[in-house]
Protein backbone atom coordinates (compact mmCIF):
# COMPACT_ATOMS: atom_id res chain seq x y z
CA UNK A 1 0.00 0.00 0.00
CA UNK A 2 1.45 3.29 -1.23
CA UNK A 3 1.69 6.32 0.96
CA UNK A 4 0.31 9.57 0.36
CA UNK A 5 3.05 11.92 1.60
CA UNK A 6 2.12 15.12 3.97
CA UNK A 7 1.33 18.61 1.91
CA UNK A 8 4.82 20.25 0.13
CA UNK A 9 7.15 17.34 2.20
CA UNK A 10 10.27 17.43 -0.39
CA UNK A 11 9.68 14.49 -2.84
CA UNK A 12 13.05 14.46 -4.10
CA UNK A 13 15.58 16.85 -3.54
CA UNK A 14 15.87 19.86 -6.09
CA UNK A 15 18.05 19.46 -8.93
CA UNK A 16 21.26 21.99 -8.19
CA UNK A 17 22.94 21.28 -12.03
CA UNK A 18 22.42 21.59 -15.05
CA UNK A 19 19.86 23.14 -17.81
CA UNK A 20 16.37 23.08 -16.35
CA UNK A 21 14.18 23.17 -19.28
CA UNK A 22 10.55 23.28 -17.38
CA UNK A 23 11.80 26.62 -16.34
CA UNK A 24 12.71 28.03 -19.69
CA UNK A 25 9.21 26.29 -20.86
CA UNK A 26 7.76 28.44 -18.09
CA UNK A 27 9.64 31.47 -18.78
CA UNK A 28 9.02 30.31 -22.36
CA UNK A 29 5.08 30.88 -22.57
CA UNK A 30 5.47 34.30 -20.40
CA UNK A 31 7.41 35.57 -22.91
CA UNK A 32 6.29 34.94 -25.95
CA UNK A 33 2.38 35.47 -24.50
CA UNK A 34 3.17 39.00 -24.14
CA UNK A 35 4.57 39.25 -27.79
CA UNK A 36 2.21 36.91 -29.15
CA UNK A 37 -0.04 39.24 -27.57
CA UNK A 38 0.77 42.58 -30.09
CA UNK A 39 1.26 40.39 -33.31
CA UNK A 40 -2.04 38.69 -32.99
CA UNK A 41 -3.86 41.67 -32.35
CA UNK A 42 -1.74 43.61 -34.81
CA UNK A 43 -3.01 40.34 -37.48
CA UNK A 44 -6.87 40.30 -36.46
CA UNK A 45 -6.53 44.08 -36.50
CA UNK A 46 -5.61 44.90 -39.81
CA UNK A 47 -6.92 41.76 -41.27
CA UNK A 48 -10.76 41.80 -40.07
CA UNK A 49 -10.58 44.98 -39.15
CA UNK A 50 -9.49 47.36 -41.56
CA UNK A 51 -11.49 48.32 -44.61
CA UNK A 52 -13.80 45.43 -45.73
CA UNK A 53 -12.44 42.99 -43.21
CA UNK A 54 -12.74 39.26 -43.67
CA UNK A 55 -14.85 39.78 -46.92
CA UNK A 56 -11.27 41.73 -48.84
CA UNK A 57 -9.38 38.66 -47.80
CA UNK A 58 -8.18 37.14 -51.21
CA UNK A 59 -4.89 35.63 -52.79
CA UNK A 60 -4.08 39.39 -54.15
CA UNK A 61 -4.89 40.76 -50.61
CA UNK A 62 -1.93 37.69 -49.51
CA UNK A 63 0.25 38.74 -52.28
CA UNK A 64 0.46 42.59 -51.25
CA UNK A 65 0.85 42.29 -47.78
CA UNK A 66 3.60 39.62 -48.33
CA UNK A 67 5.51 41.86 -50.69
CA UNK A 68 6.42 43.77 -47.55
CA UNK A 69 9.21 41.69 -45.94
CA UNK A 70 7.83 43.93 -42.69
CA UNK A 71 4.78 41.70 -42.88
CA UNK A 72 6.66 38.24 -44.27
CA UNK A 73 8.82 38.17 -40.39
CA UNK A 74 5.35 39.32 -38.49
CA UNK A 75 3.79 36.55 -39.96
CA UNK A 76 6.82 33.90 -39.51
CA UNK A 77 7.38 35.22 -35.85
CA UNK A 78 3.73 34.47 -35.63
CA UNK A 79 3.82 31.20 -37.02
CA UNK A 80 6.88 30.33 -34.87
CA UNK A 81 6.02 31.43 -31.11
CA UNK A 82 2.18 30.57 -31.70
CA UNK A 83 3.19 26.71 -32.68
CA UNK A 84 5.56 25.83 -29.96
CA UNK A 85 3.54 28.10 -27.60
CA UNK A 86 0.91 26.16 -28.19
CA UNK A 87 2.09 22.64 -28.53
CA UNK A 88 3.63 23.49 -25.24
CA UNK A 89 0.49 24.40 -23.91
CA UNK A 90 -0.98 20.98 -25.21
CA UNK A 91 2.17 19.00 -23.48
CA UNK A 92 1.21 20.42 -20.37
CA UNK A 93 -2.61 19.42 -20.82
CA UNK A 94 -1.19 16.02 -21.85
CA UNK A 95 0.72 15.56 -18.79
CA UNK A 96 -1.75 16.47 -16.54
CA UNK A 97 -4.42 14.14 -18.51
CA UNK A 98 -1.92 10.84 -19.38
CA UNK A 99 0.12 8.82 -16.72
CA UNK A 100 3.26 8.06 -18.13
CA UNK A 101 4.09 5.09 -20.76
CA UNK A 102 2.74 4.68 -24.82
CA UNK A 103 -0.15 6.63 -25.13
CA UNK A 104 1.41 9.77 -23.57
CA UNK A 105 4.31 8.90 -25.76
CA UNK A 106 2.65 8.97 -28.45
CA UNK A 107 0.80 11.77 -27.78
CA UNK A 108 3.62 14.47 -27.41
CA UNK A 109 5.15 12.69 -30.48
CA UNK A 110 1.76 13.69 -32.37
CA UNK A 111 2.09 17.32 -31.15
CA UNK A 112 6.44 17.84 -31.68
CA UNK A 113 5.31 16.28 -35.43
CA UNK A 114 2.70 18.30 -36.08
CA UNK A 115 4.49 21.62 -34.69
CA UNK A 116 7.92 20.62 -36.54
CA UNK A 117 6.11 19.71 -40.14
CA UNK A 118 3.63 23.35 -39.65
CA UNK A 119 6.40 25.45 -39.09
CA UNK A 120 8.35 23.96 -42.00
CA UNK A 121 5.54 24.20 -44.39
CA UNK A 122 4.34 27.93 -42.90
CA UNK A 123 8.37 29.35 -43.32
CA UNK A 124 8.72 27.93 -46.50
CA UNK A 125 5.14 29.13 -47.94
CA UNK A 126 6.13 32.90 -46.97
CA UNK A 127 9.55 32.99 -47.74
CA UNK A 128 8.76 30.78 -51.53
CA UNK A 129 5.76 32.22 -52.42
CA UNK A 130 5.39 33.98 -55.77
CA UNK A 131 2.73 36.61 -55.54
CA UNK A 132 2.56 36.58 -59.06
CA UNK A 133 2.18 33.50 -60.63
CA UNK A 134 2.80 32.76 -64.47
CA UNK A 135 -0.32 31.83 -66.00
CA UNK A 136 -2.97 32.70 -63.83
CA UNK A 137 -5.76 35.20 -64.75
CA UNK A 138 -4.54 38.53 -63.94
CA UNK A 139 -8.24 39.52 -62.04
CA UNK A 140 -6.97 37.03 -59.08
CA UNK A 141 -3.42 38.76 -59.09
CA UNK A 142 -1.74 41.77 -56.72
CA UNK A 143 -2.85 45.18 -58.73
CA UNK A 144 1.24 45.15 -59.16
CA UNK A 145 1.62 41.89 -61.20
CA UNK A 146 3.07 42.87 -64.60
CA UNK A 147 0.05 42.39 -67.43
CA UNK A 148 0.61 39.27 -69.60
CA UNK B 1 -7.69 29.43 15.26
CA UNK B 2 -7.31 27.61 11.37
CA UNK B 3 -11.04 27.04 10.50
CA UNK B 4 -11.34 23.63 9.72
CA UNK B 5 -9.97 22.37 13.59
CA UNK B 6 -13.47 23.94 14.38
CA UNK B 7 -15.31 20.67 14.07
CA UNK B 8 -13.19 19.11 17.43
CA UNK B 9 -14.55 21.37 19.79
CA UNK B 10 -16.51 20.12 22.55
CA UNK B 11 -19.60 22.35 21.65
CA UNK B 12 -19.00 23.97 17.80
CA UNK B 13 -20.24 26.74 16.89
CA UNK B 14 -22.40 26.77 13.60
CA UNK B 15 -20.26 25.50 10.70
CA UNK B 16 -18.60 28.17 9.39
CA UNK B 17 -19.72 28.56 5.57
CA UNK B 18 -17.52 26.90 2.95
CA UNK B 19 -16.03 29.01 0.85
CA UNK B 20 -14.84 26.23 -1.76
CA UNK B 21 -17.27 24.97 -4.39
CA UNK B 22 -18.17 21.33 -4.12
CA UNK B 23 -16.13 19.98 -6.05
CA UNK B 24 -12.58 18.17 -6.55
CA UNK B 25 -11.29 21.81 -7.85
CA UNK B 26 -11.89 25.02 -5.75
CA UNK B 27 -14.12 26.55 -7.55
CA UNK B 28 -14.41 30.42 -7.77
CA UNK B 29 -12.76 32.61 -9.66
CA UNK B 30 -9.09 30.79 -9.54
CA UNK B 31 -11.11 27.70 -11.42
CA UNK B 32 -12.88 29.62 -14.08
CA UNK B 33 -10.22 31.43 -15.25
CA UNK B 34 -7.80 28.30 -15.31
CA UNK B 35 -10.67 26.61 -16.69
CA UNK B 36 -11.04 29.23 -19.90
CA UNK B 37 -7.58 29.36 -20.13
CA UNK B 38 -7.00 25.33 -21.21
CA UNK B 39 -10.36 25.28 -22.97
CA UNK B 40 -9.73 28.86 -24.96
CA UNK B 41 -5.76 27.08 -25.44
CA UNK B 42 -7.15 24.11 -27.24
CA UNK B 43 -9.83 25.59 -29.39
CA UNK B 44 -7.01 28.32 -30.61
CA UNK B 45 -4.20 25.92 -31.35
CA UNK B 46 -6.85 23.81 -33.57
CA UNK B 47 -7.57 26.70 -35.54
CA UNK B 48 -4.05 27.37 -35.62
CA UNK B 49 -3.68 23.99 -37.46
CA UNK B 50 -6.34 24.39 -39.78
CA UNK B 51 -5.27 28.61 -40.23
CA UNK B 52 -1.73 27.31 -41.27
CA UNK B 53 -2.71 24.53 -43.88
CA UNK B 54 -5.38 27.01 -45.65
CA UNK B 55 -3.19 30.09 -45.97
CA UNK B 56 -0.31 27.09 -47.01
CA UNK B 57 -2.95 27.28 -50.21
CA UNK B 58 -1.20 30.08 -51.55
CA UNK B 59 1.72 27.96 -52.58
CA UNK B 60 -0.69 25.79 -55.09
CA UNK B 61 -2.49 28.58 -56.88
CA UNK B 62 -4.89 31.66 -56.56
CA UNK B 63 -7.94 29.72 -57.22
CA UNK B 64 -7.59 27.21 -54.55
CA UNK B 65 -6.56 29.58 -51.93
CA UNK B 66 -9.70 32.00 -52.69
CA UNK B 67 -12.04 28.94 -52.81
CA UNK B 68 -11.12 28.49 -49.60
CA UNK B 69 -10.80 31.76 -47.65
CA UNK B 70 -14.43 32.37 -49.50
CA UNK B 71 -15.65 29.34 -46.79
CA UNK B 72 -14.26 31.86 -43.93
CA UNK B 73 -16.55 34.68 -45.53
CA UNK B 74 -20.06 33.22 -45.15
CA UNK B 75 -22.16 34.01 -42.30
CA UNK B 76 -21.56 30.94 -40.48
CA UNK B 77 -18.25 31.16 -40.72
CA UNK B 78 -18.35 34.75 -39.62
CA UNK B 79 -20.49 33.95 -36.11
CA UNK B 80 -17.28 31.10 -35.46
CA UNK B 81 -15.00 34.08 -36.00
CA UNK B 82 -16.20 35.69 -33.36
CA UNK B 83 -16.13 33.06 -31.18
CA UNK B 84 -12.32 32.55 -32.32
CA UNK B 85 -11.38 36.53 -31.36
CA UNK B 86 -13.65 35.82 -28.43
CA UNK B 87 -11.41 33.19 -27.35
CA UNK B 88 -8.27 34.63 -28.06
CA UNK B 89 -9.46 38.07 -26.50
CA UNK B 90 -9.68 36.01 -23.09
CA UNK B 91 -6.69 34.05 -23.54
CA UNK B 92 -4.53 36.87 -24.38
CA UNK B 93 -5.68 38.85 -21.05
CA UNK B 94 -5.92 36.12 -19.05
CA UNK B 95 -2.17 35.46 -19.84
CA UNK B 96 -1.25 38.58 -18.89
CA UNK B 97 -3.53 38.46 -15.56
CA UNK B 98 -0.99 34.93 -15.36
CA UNK B 99 1.95 36.52 -15.72
CA UNK B 100 1.33 39.40 -13.15
CA UNK B 101 -0.12 36.71 -10.41
CA UNK B 102 3.17 34.76 -10.74
CA UNK B 103 5.94 38.17 -10.16
CA UNK B 104 3.89 40.50 -8.46
CA UNK B 105 2.69 40.25 -5.05
CA UNK B 106 0.22 42.30 -4.96
CA UNK B 107 -1.52 40.28 -8.21
CA UNK B 108 -1.61 37.09 -6.40
CA UNK B 109 -3.25 38.37 -3.44
CA UNK B 110 -6.01 40.51 -5.73
CA UNK B 111 -6.05 37.58 -8.34
CA UNK B 112 -10.03 37.53 -8.00
CA UNK B 113 -10.10 41.43 -8.66
CA UNK B 114 -7.53 40.53 -11.55
CA UNK B 115 -10.07 38.01 -13.08
CA UNK B 116 -13.19 40.14 -12.81
CA UNK B 117 -10.83 43.17 -14.94
CA UNK B 118 -10.25 40.65 -17.64
CA UNK B 119 -13.68 39.84 -17.74
CA UNK B 120 -14.39 43.57 -18.11
CA UNK B 121 -11.60 44.04 -20.63
CA UNK B 122 -12.76 41.32 -22.77
CA UNK B 123 -16.12 42.91 -22.92
CA UNK B 124 -15.08 45.90 -24.26
CA UNK B 125 -12.92 44.44 -26.79
CA UNK B 126 -15.33 42.49 -28.47
CA UNK B 127 -18.01 45.41 -28.05
CA UNK B 128 -15.48 47.21 -30.62
CA UNK B 129 -14.97 43.97 -32.33
CA UNK B 130 -17.93 41.84 -33.06
CA UNK B 131 -20.15 44.35 -34.41
CA UNK B 132 -17.46 46.33 -37.08
CA UNK B 133 -16.83 41.95 -38.30
CA UNK B 134 -20.24 40.66 -38.45
CA UNK B 135 -21.20 44.54 -40.25
CA UNK B 136 -18.78 43.07 -42.98
CA UNK B 137 -19.96 39.33 -42.97
CA UNK B 138 -23.84 40.56 -43.11
CA UNK B 139 -22.97 43.50 -45.74
CA UNK B 140 -23.72 42.83 -49.56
Amino acid sequence: MSVIEAPRSQARPARKRGLNLEKWGWIYMRASGVVLLVLIFGHLFVNLLVGEGVKAIDFGFVGGKWADPFWQWWDVAMLWLALIHGANGMRTIVNDYTNPGTAQKVLKGALFLAATVLIVLGTLVVFTFDPCPAGSPADLLPSFCPAV
Amino acid sequence: MPENSAGTLAAPAKPAKQKPGGTLYRGREGMWSWVLHRITGVAIFFFLLVHILDTALVRVSPEAYNAVIGTYQTPIMGLGEVALVGAIVFHAFNGIRIILVDLWAWATRHQKLLFYIVIALWVVTMLGFAPRHLMNVFSH
